[in-house]
Parts: C-alpha cells; sequence; structure tokens
C-alpha cells in the first residue's frame, strides 16, 4: 500500500493537510469541480500549452491541472532543500572534473569509458573554465517519495529543465481563484523565482563584460513545445526573448540584431540543445544555431548557461554514481538516496534484469519523457519479450529499477477525493552562490493506478506548497 | 527593441486590421446581394479583387458559398479571416513577451474561435461571425491602447495597422474608383446612391460622412472623405498622419529619420495637393495608384531602416 501523503497511517489527516483538509470539506466536491472547470478556461484563455513531440494531433494541448495542492511541512522541505543543494553542489564539482584532470576517474570510482565515451560528453569543453567554475546553472531534481520519511532521487536534469513555469502559473491561478487561503501566510511564497534566476544569471557573466551584464533567453522558436515557458520566464526577467537567428558573433563578442542596430549580449540562458547552438562547433547540419558562438564563449566573451557538456551529468548510466560523487568531492554522506538501479551494461545488471523484469520498471539510458520505458508489472508477456529482446540488443543502452510504491497526493476525482501517484521537481540556482525557492513542481498521474507522471503520458500537475511552519 | 520583434508587431497589426477589413468587406457584399435589381455578382468579384483573392475567382457566378470558403476559411488565401486570425496569433506568439496580457488573449480567443470551424456552420452564423470578428478587432486594439508600453513596438503595432487600413481604402477605391466617376453624378438614380453608399458602408463610414459633408451624397465628396480627410480615421489622409507621428517617434529613438520618413512625406505631400476638391482635377486613379506605390514602398524602407 503505498504511503498517501494526506493521511498518517491512523488513517486521520496529517497536520499540513489540516488547513486544505478543512477547505475541501468546506466547499464541496461539486463546488471544486466547478472552480476547476474555470481554473482550465482560464489556462486555456492565457494560452498555457504543451506540445508533446511525436504524438500528434493538438499541438496547442493544455496539461490538466489538479486544484488540490500537494503539501509538504517546514520540516519536510528543510530536509529536501539541504538534499537538493548537496547534490547540485556535487553535480557540478564533477562536472568540472570531467573537463579537467578526472580525478573521479582514476580514483576508480566511476569507469571511464562510461564518462568519456558517452554521448554527452564534449571534448570541445575539455580545459576550458566556465564563469564561476558553473556548468549547470539550473539543476532540476526528480524526487520521488515512498514513505513519510523517505525520499529518493529518480533522476537528475543538469541541462535546461523545463517545468519551473507551471509552478509560478498553478500558484498564481490558485492565489487567484481562492486568495482565502494564502491570505493568513500560512504558505511560503515561489514567486521569486524569475529574480533569482536573473540574479543568478548575471553573476556568471563572462570575462569581457563590464557593467551591468545583459542577459538573454534563447530559444528555438515559437514551435517548440516548451515556447510557453521561454517567453514566461522572459517576460518575468524583463530580459529579450531571441531566437538564433537574432544574435550573430563579431569580433569575439555577441550581438542581437535591434532596430536601433547590433546590442552587445553578455549571458545567453539557452533552451537550445548542444547540438543545435553553433553550426561550426557542433552539428554543421544544422540550421538552428549561431556561427562561432562556441568559440566566443571559449574565449570569454559570452556565458552560456548551461554549458554545452552539462548533459553527461545527468546521463542515466551516470546517475548510479552521484553518491559516490557526493562522498568524493563534499566528503558528505547523501541527503536524499538513489533508487537501486541496475546496469544492462554489466554481466551481473544484465543477468538480474532479464530474470527479473516483470518486477523492475526498464528505462532507455538516453531516453527521457516517460518514453520508452517498461512498467514491468503492468506489461503482458509479449511486451516483456519485446523489451527484453530490446535490451539484449544493445543492453548499454538500458537500466533498470525496482517498480515503487510511490507515494500518492489527494486529487480531485468526479464524485470524491481520490489518491494518486505523484512525484516532485524541485529547481536549484547555481550562481555565485546556491539559491532555490520553497516549492517546485508536483507531477500527478491521472489514471488510477497509473506510476507515470509525465505531461506526455496523460500526467497533470499540481500546486506544490511549503508550509511556513 | 529586436529587429525580429519589430518586424513581427508590424505584421500582427496589419494582419488584425485585414481580418476586419476583409469582415466588412463580406457585409458590403451582403448589402448589395439582397439589393433588388443590382448586379450581385460583380459585387462579390469586386470583393474578392479588393482583398486580394483575385486569384481564387471560380469559373461561373460568384456565390455566398464561395465567399465563406475563400474569405472566411480558405487557411492558404492570405485574405481570408481565417487565414489572417493564424497568422496575427503566429506573429504574436513569437513576440509574446511584447504584448500584454490582454493583447495576447484577444490574439488567441480569435483564433480559437476559428479552429476547427466548417463551412456549414460558418455560412450558418456568417452575420454573427463578422461582428464578432469585428468586435475581437477593437478589443485588441483597445488592449493595445491602454495596456501597452509606449515603446518603439508599439509605434511598429501602430504603423503595420495603418498602412493596412490605408492600402484597404485604396484598394477599394481602385476597384470601385468608375462607380465615383463625374460622368454617373448626373444620373444619381438609385443604383449608383447604392454603390456610392456600399464603398462608405464597407468603410463604416456613412454617418461619419453626413457629419462631415451634410446629407447629399457626390462622387466628389466621397473621394474627399476617404482620401483627403484628416479626421476620419479610415481615410488615407488620416492613416498618414497617423504614421508620420509614429514614425516621428522611431527617428527620436534611434538617432534621426531614415528613408521611410521620406516616402512618408511624400504621401503627405500628394494628398495634400488633392484637397479642396483638387483630387479629380488630378485624376482620382492615378493618386489612388500612386499611393498604392508608395505605401508599397514605405513598408519595405521601413524594414529597411530598422533592419528586419
Amino acid at each position: 500500500m503505498a504511503f498517501f501523503e494526506m493521511h498518517d497511517q491512523d488513517g486521520a489527516i496529517r497536520d499540513c493537510y489540516a488547513e486544505v483538509g478543512r477547505w475541501i470539506e468546506g466547499t464541496g466536491i461539486a463546488g471544486l469541480r466547478r472552480r476547476m472547470e474555470e481554473a482550465e478556461a482560464i489556462f486555456r484563455r492565457i494560452g498555457i500549452t504543451f506540445a508533446v513531440y511525436g504524438e500528434g494531433g493538438d499541438p496547442e494541448r493544455l496539461i490538466p491541472f489538479d486544484l488540490l495542492p500537494r503539501i509538504f511541512s517546514r520540516l519536510e522541505w528543510q530536509r529536501l532543500e539541504l538534499g537538493i543543494r548537496q547534490r547540485a553542489q556535487a553535480l557540478n564539482a564533477f562536472l568540472y572534473d570531467v573537463y579537467h584532470r578526472g580525478e573521479i576517474m582514476r580514483a576508480g570510482l566511476i569507469p571511464q569509458d562510461l564518462v568519456y565515451r558517452n554521448e554527452a560528453f564534449r571534448p570541445e569543453m575539455m580545459g576550458f573554465d566556465p564563469p564561476g567554475r558553473v556548468y549547470s546553472h539550473i539543476v532540476g531534481i526528480d524526487i520521488v517519495r515512498t514513505g513519510p520519511e523517505s525520499f529518493e532521487v529518480l533522476e537528475d536534469n543538469c541541462r535546461t529543465p523545463s517545468g519551473v513555469s507551471y509552478m509560478l502559473e498553478n500558484r498564481e491561478i490558485m492565489t487567484r481563484m481562492f486568495p482565502e487561503l494564502f491570505g493568513r501566510g500560512l504558505v511560503t511564497p515561489v514567486d521569486n523565482y524569475p529574480a533569482l534566476l536573473l540574479q543568478s544569471l548575471k553573476e556568471v557573466a563572462p570575462p569581457a563584460c563590464s557593467g551591468d551584464p545583459v542577459v538573454v533567453l534563447l530559444t528555438p522558436g515559437s514551435l517548440n513545445s516548451a515556447y510557453y515557458e521561454h517567453s514566461f520566464l522572459a517576460d518575468l526577467m524583463g530580459i529579450e526573448l531571441v531566437e538564433p537567428l537574432d544574435l550573430f558573433v563579431d569580433d569575439g563578442r555577441v550581438w542581437m540584431k535591434t532596430t536601433a542596430g547590433p546590442r552587445q549580449v553578455d549571458v545567453i540562458y539557452r533552451r537550445i540543445d548542444d547540438d543545435y547552438l553553433d553550426p561550426l562547433a557542433f552539428r554543421p547540419d544544422s540550421r538552428l544555431g549561431v556561427p562561432g558562438l562556441f568559440h566566443a564563449y571559449r574565449s570569454g566573451g559570452v556565458t552560456l548557461c548551461s554549458a554545452p557538456g552539462a548533459g553527461i551529468a545527468d546521463d542515466k548510466a551516470i546517475y548510479v554514481y552521484v553518491p559516490e560523487m557526493i562522498r568524493f568531492y563534499l566528503g558528505e554522506e547523501p541527503i536524499l538516496a538513489n533508487i537501486p538501479t541496475w546496469q544492462c551494461g554489466t554481466p551481473e545488471g544484465l543477468d538480474y534484469v532479464l530474470t527479473h523484469l516483470g518486477e523492475l520498471v526498464a528505462k532507455e539510458v538516453h531516453g527521457s519523457g516517460g518514453y520508452g520505458m517498461l512498467i514491468g508489472p503492468q506489461a503482458d508477456q509479449a511486451a516483456l519479450a519485446a523489451y527484453a529482446a530490446r535490451i539484449l540488443a544493445n543492453p548499454g543502452g538500458f537500466i533498470a529499477q525496482p517498480t515503487l510504491a510511490l507515494s500518492t497526493v489527494p486529487t480531485l476525482g468526479e464524485t470524491e477525493v481520490v489518491r494518486r501517484h505523484a512525484d516532485f521537481r524541485p529547481y536549484c540556482l547555481v550562481g555565485k552562490q546556491m539559491r532555490l525557492v520553497a516549492g517546485g513542481l508536483t507531477r500527478v498521474a491521472l489514471t488510477e493506478g497509473s506510476l507515470v507522471v509525465n505531461s506526455s503520458q496523460g500526467g497533470g500537475v499540481k500546486d506544490t506548497w511549503v508550509l511556513r511552519n | 527593441m529586436l529587429s525580429r520583434t519589430a518586424e513581427n508587431l508590424f505584421w500582427m497589426a496589419r494582419y488584425i486590421e485585414r481580418a476586419e477589413s476583409t469582415a466588412r468587406l463580406i457585409t458590403m457584399g451582403q448589402r448589395m446581394a439582397v439589393l433588388p435589381g443590382s448586379a450581385y455578382r460583380d459585387e462579390w468579384r469586386s470583393v474578392l479583387r479588393v482583398t486580394d483573392s483575385a486569384g481564387y475567382l471560380p469559373q461561373g457566378p460568384v456565390t455566398e458559398e464561395d465567399i465563406v470558403r475563400i474569405l472566411l476559411l480558405d487557411p492558404d488565401n492570405p485574405g481570408s479571416i481565417q487565414s489572417c486570425l493564424v497568422r496575427a496569433r503566429a506573429n504574436g506568439k513569437s513576440v509574446r513577451t511584447k504584448l500584454t496580457q490582454e493583447m495576447w488573449e484577444a490574439l488567441n480567443m480569435s483564433w480559437r474561435r476559428f479552429e476547427g470551424l466548417d463551412a456549414a456552420e460558418a455560412r450558418h452564423e456568417l452575420p454573427a461571425l463578422i461582428d464578432w470578428v469585428k468586435t475581437r478587432a477593437s478589443i485588441f486594439r483597445g488592449a493595445a491602447e491602454t495596456g501597452m508600453l509606449r515603446t518603439a513596438g508599439h509605434d511598429f503595432l501602430r504603423i503595420g495597422g495603418a498602412i493596412e487600413r490605408a492600402q484597404m481604402t485604396l484598394r477599394l477605391l481602385e476597384v470601385k474608383y468608375y462607380v465615383l466617376l463625374p460622368e454617373t453624378d448626373v444620373v444619381g438614380g438609385g443604383r449608383d446612391h447604392y454603390q456610392w453608399t456600399s464603398v462608405l458602408h464597407a468603410l463604416s463610414g456613412s454617418r461619419a460622412y453626413h457629419h462631415v459633408y451634410g446629407a447629399v451624397y457626390t462622387p466628389a465628396r466621397i473621394a474627399d472623405f476617404l482620401m483627403v480627410n484628416r479626421i476620419f480615421p479610415r481615410s488615407v489622409a488620416y492613416c498618414v498622419d497617423q504614421i508620420r507621428t509614429h514614425l516621428g517617434r522611431l527617428a527620436r529613438e534611434h538617432g534621426g529619420p531614415a528613408l521611410c520618413h521620406d516616402t512618408a512625406g511624400e504621401l503627405y505631400q500628394l494628398l495634400k495637393d488633392g484637397r479642396d476638391g483638387a483630387l479629380f482635377d488630378r485624376g482620382l486613379h492615378e493618386t489612388v495608384q500612386q499611393c498604392i506605390l508608395l505605401f508599397n514602398r514605405l513598408a519595405s524602407e521601413l524594414a529597411e531602416s530598422y533592419h528586419f
């Protein structure tokens, strides 16, 4: 039986949910459902939509929003926060090490091949010191809960984790619709996130920058599935939202084309993959990208956030070693545990996974967004056999984890409050110091019993509260 | 401001304006189509020509069904309301950070109403749809008027809107100029009367006309009203005044005037010379054509001057 976050083991409402419990009671399910339709209409009117790659259909689909908040107590959050900061620090230390002396590989703690033959490794970055030695400026850590005291990390996102706009919009809409819930200041605000993000980005201005750094957000364009988020963040930070064609490199600096002629750019928060950043340095066939951008970066004319090659730290094959990184670089014990993971690339791992596939969740090492994964207990024989064949064809490309009893959170059903599995993604900002707002994105699997929370697979989102006391 | 942003704002305003103009022209066509004895087929045909949709003309007589298909729903016809709304929204979406929430919502809602609309439904609801398009355009402009920062972006938006509005008036005059030729003045019969008033109706100017020129319609006055009058917002001269105001602001922000400022000055002079009844002496058709050329030049010089 999965841990239901609203109740303790005796079925009584846990303290942190007391206030919301009274509110649900007072409003009634029918009343809440009516309000949810209102919320949905607002979302649609504002145009917060999410396109799903490769699924066809409506490219402007809404992510379903669930009205009932997910709540953490102050104490729970304090522990989470320490664990998140610790992890973000270790991941950045690892990245610096990978692109310099590789001490952790020399110490035999992580296999060299796993790093240096990894697709996410960028040899072009070797020996380069990014400003502040920061590679991943926004670290999104996906966390699941399996019991009152048990939080585990499912995966790390060191490139350009998305979803933070939902954290902000969910809170905004809840505040707008239910001001009475927030009036007494029980909930820690999250709306300073854009200001903290901008501050962090300015702190990593390149050596060539003099004066107040000019920061821009680089988007692939309005057809990108996360475009809404790009424009939303640019708006809240008051910075330009640029596309690759708006930028060019001249004399070692980056410029944007404006109606008054070229204007210098110092820091680029890029929401474009490494491959498409610069056709001269990376994929030559890319039609996106700014020629010469990488050279300008390496010569200190501009800062790219995140750094190219940061993806090596969030690779699913590297994930297994994050606890080792924490011990190695920080000399601390991990506060947040990893989930036990079998690597099919090792003989023991492969053997175990193939004999226990029916109990495991298997994933592609380079997959994301819930695509290409297998949930053993929910698959039939044919699906298991087909997946086993895929693993055998390329064992190094797969990992497997036990099927976790993910906690459930209260969710608004047709006639009652139902229990649905959820995960949590907080966003840790890294500049000269680390910053974290008290909250994050809670994703919830809206189908009964489902463990997949990805929005591309029918998941929804909720507001996440961290109580002040 | 980013050059691409300026370009997107400019075109967004043009598409919104164009959607509204097309809506007005459909109303004019409908009005003419129900008049006794009027050669309404020609009316629909001229509507298609004014909207630059002549390439979509069917072989036989033009029916209301054709109009709904071509001017309301055809995604490939850049003059159709549907494609104007889609393009306005696409432009708006790529500069969302430069729009207010209300402007974006106006664009987004307009687009959603036309999403998945089929021909039968559209014909059934035609008058309501037309009104709705006009209302949405007003909401959009109102949101810009009361909420948008007065930066260069606002100037590009207003210039785009004014160019498109002037172009619509000019194209209407180009297609209909024969109605306003002095010879037809003599008869003053029913059909001519309706023709003149239809031109005014298409530009929502019939009441305004009376306030300026009194009760009597004459071709010279109608032409004067639509071309050189400086207080009617759909007249070419008024649009040129607007454009010059906003170009002036741009010049102050960008360290001086550019080529497009000279062209706007030329337009101003041309219309000034047509005042006090001089329009017909100089040739209405010639003036209209000259204006169309100058506006096209102005638009391309604007893009060049501000790097888009």
